[in-house]
């Protein structure tokens, strides 16, 4: 790494001869935000000086504890049992006590289906629909994503000038939010847009990119690769910058063929970053909503409409809210997730060894 | 096959070596890539600065061009200035004064008084570039964008403020103290970390609305404040501070809350900052959640009134575009400047 | 200034204990030194009296008040760290006013200490430094000064100076002696160092596998160690302990050693015959007997060189090899044989338990 990216955040640096100005800029943006912060601490000093006399010193951990389990307490482990007793009753209230038991009813109609294979012969066909655009859209987009961001994973791992620059590029789209890449892309992807004006003048006929469902599915991967293949590049490039030098001085000593090192060296070596990189963008990819939402609205029809969209349009945008349906399809959206996370907790542990 | 091997491959050579078709072939791809990462994100600029007709082009011009005016003596109104091709094949820059039918009547701004007739199909408009700053400045008067900006601003500054506080407090509970259930609390964090708003939609609206929250800021701010990957690495990172500096902070008479934050919080400042920096960025893009609590108008952020005015303005894409840039330009300014301090954070802890 | 007492102190980290019941009680103004292998518990031993940890049974009195379940916040000592733990985002005035501030005292009063505390160990130019700009003896200073403004009722040392140079340790070794001069102050000092123990010590407190082994003044631990262990570990080089059998102990005890009989010209202590004894002998009690009079024949494994001395390492069939210091400059060459005697008045004899016999 000649880049000056080596040193990771998660060190004090020792002996500091030069600031980079980006560490300078770091520590500015992180004391401007830390600023009511480090007011907040100074003021409750004496409360809580008070506070370990009362309990004493021993019983502090789970003062500092409390704050943020009473946060994980309301919006994480209350709200998954609630989500469970959504999901077995009826009705249109939103107070639990309000609504009447309904057992397995929820799963039931969402499961009612003549044909899995065939979302229109569901009873919940646009769930169905969801969950078949989102398994076409992830199988595309993950499979995109990993063979992207490898290549580019690749060249920006050869000895490039401007290797930082080409890298930031490639990332920049990953802190823009979903609702500006789909604004930008759209506005491009328009009759009149840019991409039309490119067509016509090489002689083409304007395409509707979102009046055809295939189009619309196409651009929806493409946006969403678009956006989110930086980040994955990353985490290949950290793994190819891992493999140690001397094994490919050792190779070249073997006078071993380039495709060769490629094959039996730097893939397999990579292959546990590959894994994570795979099952993050399969995680994620599940979740998909906002880019797509806002980029095709889930058309045309719903040739785009994924899981998530479901879940928040059944629960909050339909006219009659039916909040038991949107949990029991979020349950099953968990149960999904929650394998996927053990595949990938058995990734990392993989990687680690 | 070897050379695409040798286009792919790993290998780094000394400096000083002949150029290889394959050393070209990387440099085309990335050229390709700087058009395609930037180039959609340029033409939404460019974009945002044009006129609603200019907009209307087909094709469309790359930069923001408006059609120069001119005022001429004798005339009450600035005119519009063509570059006319005369009967004699001449060519002049003449300002018209009207249009009738298929011809319009101009006149030669140096010499006010000769009025020329000339074929509509004969002129050309004379244009310059010409940033259409309006497009900026109306929406944010006529609509609510202001107000949407300020909430962002709101919502991403207090909701980073207490992120950073909380986290760190537990992060320090349990980098710091052996006590019981220290493991089932750590537990619980790496439980949660697997838990994404997404599937717990409902019922978290459901809290949302019987703390009274619903159509509030705070409802935005409160539900994702504890950031489990926040304690997660804040603790990793006071892991490997040494013990010794608590222990002789506490010889020193110190309590426990001035342990944490005099001494192991300035400390974790390069943690602290990369938290900062990732929770700014979560608060700043977050759409779904408040899309799904947020329903009056005046409580928007950014991100949903922008997602809102794109379905009511979708014909006036001009000023759309404009606070799509306004949107975007924080991260963008926060990118240039922290972009290495980013990409290598996102490398060393794999979040986004 | 303050009088420190432990009685029964006990500590278990889960089911290891660490601690078997130590009894110890060290006076005002007394400089006390723990010695020990490492692991022994020495660390545990100050930490336990410093309130950083708390005792599993057993007490801790400082200045005569119970202060056994009291946090180390509240028990006004102050401890000087091995690793120094100076703070490392504040500067060296900010390090030792840390605790003065947290005690609330005026800011006057603040300045005053440290300014004496900075010029009493030389760190006046080097206030507004952070400690990453300090070299490693400054540091050490700095983290001796952090704890001389606390003005503590006990200086807790945990090996402050094995970070530092050979140099440089002896220089700062002196300091400290003469800083306890002038502080007069109880101090309690951990190291593995004996000499750092014999130089520095009023009493020095000799452990191992967490028990006290003897506690007394160094020349009293060097002339008389109350067993093998303690015998082996003051002294430098380490005392020779040879396995014996008592031929007899009528008026003179006579020994088998290796193969050979020697008598040790002591009063009688009413040994069997039979019974196994070690015999301890410092390398410097040992003598060479060239012109007859040698009780052991030794041949010469190894000679060291140091210049003022010389230590030569000499072995003997059947014993362990035997170490000599001799004055001077030694021209003995490998392989040779030497005659030795022992000095009779420096003869140490310890049963099978390791226990010193007691002299007559
Ligand atoms: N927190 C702890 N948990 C479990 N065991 C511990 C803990 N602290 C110390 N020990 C054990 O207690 C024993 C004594 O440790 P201590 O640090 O007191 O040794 P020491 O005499 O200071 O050694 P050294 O000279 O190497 O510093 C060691 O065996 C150590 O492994
Ligand atoms: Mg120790």
């Amino acid at each position: 790494m000649s880049d000056g990216s080596s040193r990771p955040p998660g060190r004090p640096s020792a002996g500091t001869a030069r600031v980079p100005a980006s560490a300078r800029w770091r520590d500015r943006a992180a004391g401007l935000a830390g600023l009511p912060v480090a007011l907040a601490l100074r003021l409750l000093d004496p409360l809580m000086a008070a506070v370990q006399r009362l309990i004493g010193a021993g019983r502090m951990p789970y003062v500092f504890l409390f704050p943020n389990f009473v946060f994980f307490g309301l919006f994480v482990f209350l709200p998954i049992g609630i989500n469970l007793v959504f999901s077995v009753t009826g009705g249109p209230a939103l107070f639990p006590s309000e609504r009447p038991f309904v057992g397995a009813e929820q799963y039931a109609y969402l499961f009612d289906c003549g044909s899995y294979l065939d979302p229109s012969s569901c009873r919940e066909d646009h769930f169905w629909r969801g969950v078949s655009n989102t398994a076409v859209f992830v199988l595309f987009q993950v499979g995109t994503m990993v063979l992207v961001s490898l290549l580019t994973a690749l060249v920006l791992n050869r000895p490039i000038r401007g290797r930082g620059f080409f890298r930031a590029v490639y990332f920049f789209p990953v802190l823009l939010s979903p609702v500006v890449v789909a604004l930008i892309w759209k506005w491009i992807l328009q009759r009149d847009g840019l991409l039309n004006a490119a067509i016509t003048s090489l002689g083409g006929q304007k395409i509707l990119f979102f009046v055809d469902p295939s189009w619309a599915m196409f651009w929806a991967v493409f946006v969403s690769v678009w956006a989110h293949m930086g980040f994955y590049t990353l985490i290949l490039l950290a793994g190819l910058q891992a493999i140690p030098s001397d094994l490919y001085e050792a190779a070249e000593m073997d006078r071993t063929p380039r495709w060769r090192i490629l094959w039996r060296i730097t893939l397999p070596l990579l292959w546990p970053n590959m894994i994570v990189v795979i099952v993050l963008s399969l995680i994620k990819g599940v979740q998909t909503f906002d880019e797509v939402f806002v980029l095709t609205g889930g058309g045309p029809g719903t040739a785009t409409l994924m899981v998530v969209q479901y879940i928040y349009e059944t629960a909050f945008a339909n006219q009659v809210q039916n909040f038991g349906l949107a949990a029991a399809a979020s349950v099953v959206l968990g149960l999904v997730l929650f394998a996927l996370t053990l595949a990938q907790l058995a990734a990392t542990r993989m990687k680690e060894r | 096959m070897a050379a695409l091997a040798r286009l792919l491959g790993a290998r780094r050579d000394g400096p000083g070596r002949p150029l290889h078709w394959t050393d070209i072939a990387s440099y085309a791809y990335l050229a390709f890539g700087v058009v395609l990462m930037f180039g959609p994100v340029l033409w939404l600029v460019f974009s945002s600065f044009k006129t609603q007709s200019a907009l209307l082009e087909f094709p469309p011009s790359l930069m923001p061009m408006a059609q120069v005016e001119v005022t001429v003596a004798g005339q009450p109104n600035p005119l519009p200035l063509f570059r006319a091709t005369l009967p004699d094949g001449s060519v002049k820059e003449l300002a018209q004064i009207r249009r009738v039918g298929l011809v319009a009547q101009m006149v030669d701004p140096a010499e006010p008084d000769k009025t020329y007739r000339v074929a509509i199909d004969k002129r050309e408009p004379v244009r310059k570039v010409a940033l259409a700053t309006e497009n900026y400045t109306e929406p944010l008067r006529q609509f609510a964008f202001l107000r949407f900006l300020s909430n962002s601003l709101f919502v991403t500054v207090v909701a980073t403020a207490i992120t950073l506080l909380i986290n760190s407090m537990a992060a320090y509970g349990l980098a710091v103290y052996e006590f019981r259930g220290k493991t089932a609390a750590t537990l619980a964090v790496i439980g949660t970390l697997m838990i994404p708003i997404t599937i717990v939609l409902v019922p978290v609206y459901l809290v949302v609305t019987e703390l009274g929250l619903v159509n509030s800021l705070w409802a935005v701010i409160l539900p994702g404040a504890a950031t489990p990957t926040g304690v997660f690495l804040l603790r990793q990172y006071m892991l490997t501070l040494p013990r010794d500096l608590i222990e002789a902070a506490r010889m020193d008479k110190a309590s426990e809350w001035q342990i944490y934050w005099r001494i192991v919080m300035p400390l974790t400042l390069p943690a602290l900052a990369v938290l900062a920096i990732f929770s700014i960025m979560w608060r700043w893009n977050e759409f779904l959640w408040p899309l799904a609590v947020l329903t009056k108008t005046e409580v928007y952020t950014l991100q949903i009134g922008l997602a809102a005015f794109q379905g009511e303005l979708q014909t006036q894409w001009h000023y759309l575009l404009a606070m799509t840039v306004v949107t975007l330009a924080p991260v963008a300014l926060v990118f240039v400047f922290l972009q290495r301090f980013i990409t290598t954070g996102i490398g060393s802890t794999g979040m986004k | 200034m303050a009088d420190l007492k432990l009685t029964g102190a006990r500590k278990a980290f889960g089911a290891v204990d660490v601690l078997h019941g130590i009894d110890l009680e060290v006076k005002d103004g007394e400089f006390v030194v723990f010695v020990g292998p490492s692991g022994c518990g020495k660390s545990t031993l100050l930490r336990v009296i410093a309130g950083l940890e708390m005792v599993s049974a057993g007490e801790v009195h400082i200045d005569g008040e119970r202060v056994t379940h009291l946090p180390a916040s509240d028990r006004g000592l102050a401890m000087v760290f091995q690793s120094y733990a100076l703070y490392p985002h504040m500067t060296v005035a900010r390090n030792m006013a840390f605790a003065l501030e947290n005690m609330r005292l005026p800011k006057a009063e603040i300045d005053a200490r440290v300014k004496r505390a900075a010029e009493m160990l030389r760190l006046t130019d080097y206030l507004d430094r952070k400690p990453k700009a300090l070299s490693g003896g400054q540091r050490q200073r700095v983290a001796i000064g952090r704890a001389i403004v606390r003005d503590p009722k006990i200086f807790l040392f945990d090996e402050p100076l094995s970070n530092l140079d050979a140099e440089l340790r002896v220089a700062t070794r002196k300091e400290l002696a003469a800083l306890h001069a002038e502080l007069g102050g109880t101090m309690i000092y951990v190291t593995h160092d004996q000499v750092e123990a014999m130089t520095l010590a009023d009493r020095i407190v000799v452990l191992r596998a967490g028990r006290i082994e003897q506690v007394g003044a160094p020349l009293d631990l060097y002339n008389r160690p109350a067993n093998a262990f303690v015998a082996g570990f003051i002294g430098s080089p380490r005392m020779n302990l040879l396995p014996a059998t008592v031929i007899a102990d009528d008026g003179t005890l006579r020994l088998r050693l290796g193969a050979r009989e020697i008598a040790v010209p002591q009063a009688t202590r009413g040994l069997r015959a039979g019974s196994a004894v070690t015999l301890g002998i410092r390398p410097e009690h040992i003598a060479l007997a060239p012109d007859g009079g040698g009780q052991l024949d030794l041949t010469v494994d190894l000679v060291e060189q140091l210049g003022s001395e010389a230590l030569v390492y000499a072995g003997h069939a059947g014993l362990p090899q035997i170490t000599l210091r001799l004055d001077g400059q030694s021209r003995l060459a490998r392989g040779a044989t030497i005659p030795v005697r022992f000095s009779p008045d420096h003869i140490h004899l310890f049963d099978t338990d390791g226990l010193a016999l007691p002299r007559p």
